[in-house]
């Protein structure tokens, strides 16, 4: 889900780093007001997590090669804003050190990544998982719908943004400038490969940390602590 | 609480020492072709896209030492070197960014 240099026109590319400076400045501020010094270690081992398992590459049936994120578990665990930050550094790092996405396309694959993902995971965790109590199953399925939800929707939206290329630049001759493919291979193929394998993967993933983390310390995570104290004090 | 981070922090080493299973998948990614690729599918490569990739010249492309052919034991080496930088780079500049701005 890298967009490499090169694939993005300067529209699109610049129109993303616009979009992502605010949110960067953003995020680092709400990090800077909520994050308490023992969720610290937390945040460094997400962004290092999300790096180290991007760089597991599975394959899938079609020869379509492709990764997990980890953005929903960090955008569960902690929190949308701080998941980020966490998993922006891992992108900025792969893309400067190992051409691993490209420069101008930092801002596009930090939105799709770094945004949309632990977005989207959160607010599917808390709506899926209701009122039950933190304890109950119900609470790992909601994890795992959220990573398989999550990062389906960031390929889907990183389809869109190769598929909208050609309608951007294309030369007077026709012949296309950028991602030469439009909307109508661009999307499928991303959502297709997400949806019947890596998003799997995610899921997995989502879940089998969630549940370490609901038995072992369940005011780790985000927003659980302030939650059970408002029912505290309902009493 | 230190006995999650602990148990992370050994998850994390596993993940380091295994990542090179991440090379075993072989096929393309959609969207990542390099320009060879592209001219094959295309029988050209678009103007633009041939402008800006090269933009950038990475020290560690795609996570190997560059200079083309290499063994799968260098390629497996130069992988979990990339690992150990992803997650010293990442965890330190978090860990230390995290305990200057932390509350309480």
């Amino acid at each position: 889900m890298h967009i490499p240099d090169g694939y993005l026109g300067p529209y699109t590319y610049m129109a993303m780093w616009i979009i992502m400076i605010p949110i960067w400045y953003y995020a680092g501020k709400r990090l800077s007001t909520e994050l308490k010094s023992r969720q610290v270690p937390l945040l460094a081992m997400a962004a290092a997590f999300s790096f180290v398992i991007m760089m597991f590459n599975i394959p899938i049936p079609g020869g379509s090669t492709g990764h997990a994120v980890g953005g929903a578990i960090i955008g569960i665990v902690l929190g949308p804003w701080a998941g980020v930050i966490a998993i922006s550094v891992a992108l900025v790092l792969q893309a400067l050190m190992f051409g691993d996405g490209g420069i101008t396309a930092i801002a596009a694959n930090c939105f799709n990544m770094a945004v949309i993902m632990p977005f989207s995971a959160y607010y599917i965790y808390r709506l899926a998982s209701g009122n039950t109590e933190i304890s109950s199953s119900r609470h790992v399925i909601a994890a795992a719908i959220a990573g398989y939800i999550s990062l389906s929707l960031a390929a889907g939206f990183t389809g869109f943004l190769f598929g909208i290329q050609p309608l951007l630049h294309t030369g007077a001759d026709g012949v296309p400038l950028y991602m030469p493919y439009g909307l109508s291979i661009t999307v499928p193929a991303m959502l297709l490969e997400h949806l019947l394998g890596f998003a799997i993967l995610e899921a997995l993933i989502t879940a089998l940390i969630f549940a370490y983390i609901q038995r072992t310390d369940t005011s780790l995570l985000y927003g659980e602590k302030s939650r059970s104290q408002k029912n505290k004090s309902m009493r | 609480m230190d006995k999650i981070v602990r148990n992370f922090a050994i998850g994390l080493i596993l993940l380091i020492i295994l990542a090179p299973l991440g090379l075993l998948a072989v096929g393309e990614t959609f969207g990542e072709w390099g320009a060879e690729e592209i001219k094959e599918k295309l029988g050209f490569v678009p103007p633009g896209l041939e402008r800006l990739s090269g933009l950038w010249s990475a020290p560690l492309p795609d996570y190997a030492f560059s200079g083309g052919d290499e063994s799968m034991t260098i390629a497996a080496a130069a992988y979990i070197l990339s690992a150990v930088i992803g997650v010293v780079v990442c965890g330190g500049l978090l860990y230390f960014i995290g305990k200057k701005v932390a509350r309480d």
